[in-house]
């Protein structure tokens, strides 16, 4: 059990206390298996006696519907996109992951504020407010950076869903197709996540292997994480 | 510190706790710059429709904590200032905003988040070339508010910070925190204080006196014959066959 740490003065006006959960975050690029990874690791966890909460990327009930709307009609600038998302973000963590892990939950997030600051930076935002803004962000107790060249990417979408418009930067590349703003947006992403992965401290696993490979990594990672963590053993019922 | 206005445009803009009589003065102030012959472009705090219907949602079903309120309004604010308040200031108009940043430092430190993190929020913004600050005593603004309305409303009484059970008296203490932040903005951000407890048209008086100093020798944006901006000119000279 630990007091919260954040990257910046967090939530002033809220007592959190102690969390008795554990914050295992997953990063890395479209299509590099984080979901599949995400459910393999919960069903794994489960069976371990864990009650496990994921949360994704997905969009909170507050700002879900504003969102999608403003996405669809491209009206989004730069700057408005990033605290759009940074509320949505914000909502998540205070009302699902926080109150999760006070409840001693081991909560899976298949993404965390990096990956919303990276894309905010590569379409332009200054890197020192975008890290400002997520003061209010908690520390995970662990960052599992899922990292594969954009080649890997590439195979992996086109047999799998497909190239979408956002996923390939279509909005800051308007004028290429879009296999060559993925290859540009994704490369520039990465960099950014090399970068967060060395300021932050995150655990580095290479995905481009297969994926069981990949999950044996995860699982070890997370056992030494988990070794102090009490499971819910059969035995006690 | 916001970075200044190197921009051709006039950012002027007015603040002040609910019922200092700001909007009052701002409205005063748009007719007669239009009357000028000015190209004037007006903002109003928390309208962009943008965020409108998730403000909505998250106000009936008081899903607002402080930290996403604060995210929420300054996305409102950046969806206003990116795609209109700082293309026109571009475009040498001036732009005049019944509330700024100052309201998110004053309101959302009394919610209790921190300042240094909600100063950065609004970073983008620049400095307004006229900050007025509205300054009236609590009791005369809690007053003109609660006899103008029939309910406070759940946010706007601050009932989210668990003050009091009463709205009045909950109204009465959360705008008690915005006026001390709001003094300690005075010097930080340079805000020019107006008296509020002067008559309307004095306090107008002073208003126009600062606008006038601050815009001698400038050039704005011509007008070409037959915009928009001219119409409430063009209404007003029209007995007299306008140029």
């Amino acid at each position: 059990m630990s007091a919260p740490e954040f990257y910046g003065a967090g939530f002033p006006y809220r007592e959190i206390g102690e969390l008795p959960g554990k914050l295992i975050v997953l990063e890395g690029s479209d299509g590099v298996g984080r979901s599949t990874q995400t459910q393999l690791l919960r069903r794994w966890l489960e069976d371990e006696g864990f009650a496990v909460s994921d949360t994704g990327l997905k969009r909170s009930d507050m700002t879900q519907k504003g969102i999608e709307e403003a996405r669809k009609g491209h009206t989004l600038s730069r700057i408005t996109m990033s605290l759009f998302y940074a509320a949505d973000f914000a909502d998540r963590l205070e009302n699902q992951i926080i109150p999760a892990l006070q409840a001693g939950f081991v909560v899976l997030s298949d993404r965390y504020s990096y990956s919303i600051m990276a894309r905010d930076i590569v379409r332009g935002a200054d890197p020192d407010w975008a890290r400002q803004v997520y003061g209010f962000a908690l520390k995970p107790d662990l960052v599992l950076y899922l990292k594969a060249d954009v080649s890997d990417l590439v195979s992996r979408l086109i047999h799998g869903r497909g190239l979408n418009y956002w996923e390939s930067g279509m909005d800051i590349h308007p004028s290429q197709n879009l296999y060559d703003s993925f290859i540009d947006y994704q490369s520039e992403l990465i960099m950014q996540f090399d970068q967060l992965a060395e300021e932050f401290g995150f655990v580095v696993v290479d995905a481009g292997r297969p994926v069981m490979d990949v999950f044996a990594d995860l699982q070890d990672h997370i056992q030494n994480l988990l070794e102090d963590q009490q499971p819910i053993l059969e035995d006690d019922f | 510190m916001l970075r200044k206005n190197t921009t051709p445009g006039k950012l002027i803009i007015v603040e002040g706790i609910d019922g200092s009589g700001k909007s009052t003065q701002i409205d005063l102030l748009y007719k007669w710059l239009q009357s000028q012959g000015h190209a004037v472009y007006f903002s109003e705090w928390n309208s962009s429709a943008l965020v409108k219907s998730t403000t909505k949602t998250a106000k009936k079903r008081k899903l607002f904590t402080p930290t996403t309120f604060s995210l929420l309004q300054c996305t409102d604010f950046a969806d206003r200032w990116e795609n209109r308040i700082f293309p026109m200031l571009k475009a040498g108009v001036i732009v005049l905003a019944d509330r700024y940043a100052f309201t998110a430092f004053g309101r959302d430190v009394a919610r209790g988040v921190d300042p240094e993190w909600v100063r950065n929020l609004y970073n983008f913004a620049l400095q307004p070339d006229i900050a007025l600050y509205f300054r009236v005593p609590l009791d005369v603004a809690v007053q003109r508010i609660t006899s103008a309305r029939a309910k406070l409303k759940y946010y706007e009484a601050g009932m989210d910070l668990n003050l009091s059970e009463s709205r009045v008296e909950s109204f009465r203490l959360f705008q008690q925190r915005i006026l001390k932040e709001y003094d300690n903005m005075v010097n930080e951000f340079n805000l020019t204080v107006i008296d509020g407890n002067l008559t309307v048209q004095a306090q107008q008086r002073l208003v126009r006196e600062i606008v006038k100093h601050e815009l001698e020798g400038w050039k704005g944006l011509p007008i070409p014959e037959g915009s928009p901006f001219l119409s409430a000119q063009a209404d007003m000279n029209a007995g007299k066959g306008s140029a």
